[in-house]
């Protein structure tokens, strides 16, 4: 064992924070930094300027445009971005769609959806939730009929994250209706300007309207938007949900989370002395940063122990569970830290539209805002107890 | 011991609790948040009418109640429906401190504010006091027969809703002394008062009210000179105990919403309460609500106990709640999924009243810390 990093990686490392520092506008991360609300171009702008630099599919193949970058060039590039207060980069398209159009997908599928993904040109979103499908995703009811050289599609999907940016939605849907629930799926891409497709937005407790609903009103999908074969969707949705929840676990959100945290709290004055003095404050701090540096190798164990470009197995329900907890810890840190200052709502500030005095210290508007958008963490990319359950089965054999 | 309500608060608590599930339900409560309202003043007359104001207020204050259990049995039921009417600043904070520290013709206020006519606000928090009840910056300084007030005063409840505002400043000591601080009253229409109202999070109303050269007499101070401490303390005891009786309210809204969730939803078949992990967790759920329950209860019961007696209590249980009210939160949310999220359903609003509730008058660790201080005393 060598817990080191080599030269290579030291220079890597080096490479990507000089890029940081010279490409990433402040205006974004600032806006990152003090948890504000990030519009569609603040996301477009970051993800064109890592495309140019031939670094935004960092676990794709080099021949799709991707880095093809190791467990640890990953892991260096996720903490250097997070700490550097780069905006998160939309995953359905690059972390989840295209390692299922590369697994299982045709070159012609390939050829015609990836670049489009790297040039900003499709905004892709999620569609596998139902109303009454959500732990229990197999029981889905969007249905798909074979209808000529089309599929007709009706039904409804729901959490569809940033759906009200995307025009394409990778759909989960059901072609067969009398086998086992999960062998009549199919996996299918629906370019959303068809007609019949709609979007209502959906405010969640921190008064964003950053999940959808999705509705498919006899939406007409051509059948070469299939991905792999018909009633075999399940496969390639259990493939993706292992490579989302990977990314889920978000070390490097922890570790920027952390940082602004010590922040924070070595700036406010609590009883006389600054938070990070105060006993009990301070041995809660301590204990998630204890936990993060372990997380931080379990991740890179994990990760290296899969085979090149492909996600770990049940392990990565590890991945989730964990990492998921200690961001959730955080947020709820960050908002103590916050005191009084963290009870207005002040959307005008968390819009980034006005600058003007927060009440209280810059870090606080969007301190009980983000602690209660992050619960979705524990919940999204199949709930935490759906992982215990896979792990159980998967890796205890109980 | 005897553990149950009087009959006289048990017929408080029916009347109070068919008057709220009757006007205000989940639909009624948003569409007034919605309206941009601070608060529905028809309501409020109401609650004066159903006499749950003075409830708050002892008779010789003209109320009829003013105990430990009267708070107990009226706030739960406001928790419960999460109302946002301007009663704890009002009534308990502002409406206490004029109880304990006025003369007869400054509690003629009093009778105004039980009678729903007029609202009232503590103006006592300043930008960097974070929970500490003795950091008063806010000068008052004697300008020959006049006082002269200046300074900045934050998160100030229903501030922006009040006729008349409770103010702290110091008339003599340093920083944080206990010693040296006064109260006023100060008409919130009067010459260098300035006001930034705001929703907050959980849809309560606060405000940052700014004293710029506001000239009094001493006819408008509340009590002796700079001998304030004590009633703060006691006002913020009594508040500390309305504001924990509102989150077991909460608490039990949202273990009711939930446990019906979990009765209804079905996923792989049955309804998801069949399954053991999440019973076992409803169960810790419930058992911890009534932890919360009885230490609401020992406040109550200790409300007029000794200061150092009150103030471990005020301590242990408002930790307590803090905990409680977090992992009810937390495990409401989780247990329903994403639709315990969405701003249209009940439960994403208890949550965070809950959650807001750990930001007032001191939160989990600074009241562990208090309890430990007040307990080596």
């Amino acid at each position: 064992m060598d817990l080191s990093y080599t030269q290579e990686q030291q220079e890597f490392r080096k490479e990507v924070r000089e890029f940081l520092a010279e490409n990433l506008p402040s205006r974004i991360s600032e806006k990152v930094r003090l948890g504000k609300r990030l519009v569609k171009s603040d996301t477009q702008e970051w993800s064109a300027m890592l495309n140019a630099r031939g670094w935004l599919a960092a676990n794709w193949p080099k021949q799709y445009g991707g880095a093809e970058w190791d467990a640890v060039q990953r892991q260096i590039f996720e903490e250097e971005t997070c700490l550097a207060h780069a905006p998160r980069l939309v995953p359905f398209g690059l972390t989840m769609l295209a390692p299922v159009l590369l697994a299982f997908g045709t070159e012609e599928q390939r050829q015609r959806f990836l670049p489009r993904i790297l040039s900003g040109a499709d905004w892709w979103c999620q569609g596998y939730s139902e109303p009454g499908a959500g732990s229990d995703l197999a029981a889905l009811k969007t249905t798909a009929v074979p209808d000529g050289d089309h599929y007709v599609v009706n039904g409804q999907k729901t959490w569809t994250t940033l759906g009200q940016h995307a025009n394409w939605i990778f759909c989960l849907v059901r072609t067969s209706a009398d086998v086992k629930k999960q062998s009549g799926i199919s996996f299918l891409l629906i370019d959303m300007e068809t007609p019949g497709v709609t979007v209502r937005p959906i405010v969640l407790i921190d008064g964003q309207a950053e999940v959808n609903e999705v509705f498919f009103d006899n939406v007409r999908v051509p059948v070469e938007n299939l991905v792999g074969e018909q009633d075999k969707g399940w496969t390639y949705a259990k493939y993706l949900l292992t490579h989302e929840r990977t990314s889920i676990a978000g070390v490097g959100f922890s570790d920027a989370a952390l940082a602004t945290l010590k922040h924070v709290a070595a700036h406010t004055m609590a009883g006389g002395s600054p938070l990070d003095r105060n006993p009990h404050f301070a041995a809660r701090m301590a204990q998630v940063e204890i936990d993060l540096m372990a997380m931080r190798t379990t991740n890179l164990r994990v990760v290296s122990a899969a085979a090149k470009g492909q996600a770990p197995g049940a392990e990565s329900s590890m991945l989730k569970i964990k990492g998921t907890i200690l961001r959730q810890e955080l947020t709820s840190l960050l908002r103590r830290a916050a005191g009084p200052d963290a009870m207005p709502y002040l959307p005008e500030f968390l819009e980034g539209g006005d600058n003007t005095d927060p009440f209280g210290p810059e870090h606080a508007p969007s301190a009980a805002p983000t602690y209660f958008n992050m619960r979705k963490l524990s919940i999204f990319g199949g709930a935490n107890e759906i992982q215990r359950t896979i792990i159980a089965k998967a890796i205890l054999e109980l | 011991m005897d553990f149950n309500l009087t009959e006289e608060r048990a017929m408080l608590r029916d009347m109070l609790q068919r008057f709220l599930g009757e006007r205000y339900d989940h639909d009624a409560r948003r569409k007034l948040i919605a309206s941009g309202a601070a608060y529905d003043t028809d309501i409020l007359t109401e609650l004066a009418k159903l006499g749950i104001l003075g409830a708050m207020f002892s008779e010789d204050d003209g109320g009829f109640g003013g105990t430990g259990f009267d708070l107990l049995v009226v706030f739960e039921e406001l928790g419960r429906a999460g109302t946002i009417e301007p009663v704890v600043g009002s009534a308990v904070l502002a409406g206490g401190l004029l109880a304990e520290l006025g003369n007869a013709s400054q509690k003629t206020l009093i009778d105004e504010v039980i009678g729903g006519a007029t609202v009232l606000a503590l103006a006592h928090g300043e930008p960097q006091s974070r929970y500490d009840l003795s950091h008063v910056h806010t000068t008052a300084q004697a300008d020959g027969s006049q006082i002269v007030l200046n300074g900045t005063k934050t998160h100030v409840i229903n501030g922006a809703q009040a006729e008349t505002l409770v103010v702290s400043a110091r008339e003599n000591g340093t920083k944080d002394d206990e010693l040296g601080i006064s109260l006023f009253l100060v008409p919130f229409a009067f010459e260098g008062v300035t006001c930034i109202d705001h929703r907050n999070v959980d849809d309560t109303s606060g405000a940052r009210i700014v004293f710029d050269n506001v000239r009094l007499a001493e006819s408008d101070r509340l009590g002796k000179a700079g001998n304030a401490f004590a009633a703060l303390e006691t006002a913020t005891a009594r508040a500390t105990l309305a504001v924990c009786a509102e989150a077991v309210g909460a608490m039990e809204a949202a273990k009711a919403l939930t446990v019906q969730y979990l009765k209804e939803r079905k996923q792989f078949g049955v309804p998801i309460g069949k399954f053991q992990a999440l019973q076992h967790r409803m169960v810790d759920v419930l058992i911890e609500i009534e932890q919360a329950r009885s230490a609401v209860v020992n406040l109550a019961g200790n409300l007029e106990a000794e200061r150092n007696i009150r103030e471990r209590h005020v301590s242990a249980t408002k930790n307590l709640i803090g905990r409680v009210g977090a992992l009810v939160a937390e495990e409401s949310i989780q247990m329903h999924g994403g639709i315990g999220m969405t701003d249209e359903y009940a439960l994403s609003h208890l949550v965070r009243r809950l959650t807001m509730i750990d930001h007032l008058f001191g939160d989990v660790d600074h009241h562990l810390e208090r309890f430990i201080t007040l307990s080596a005393a």
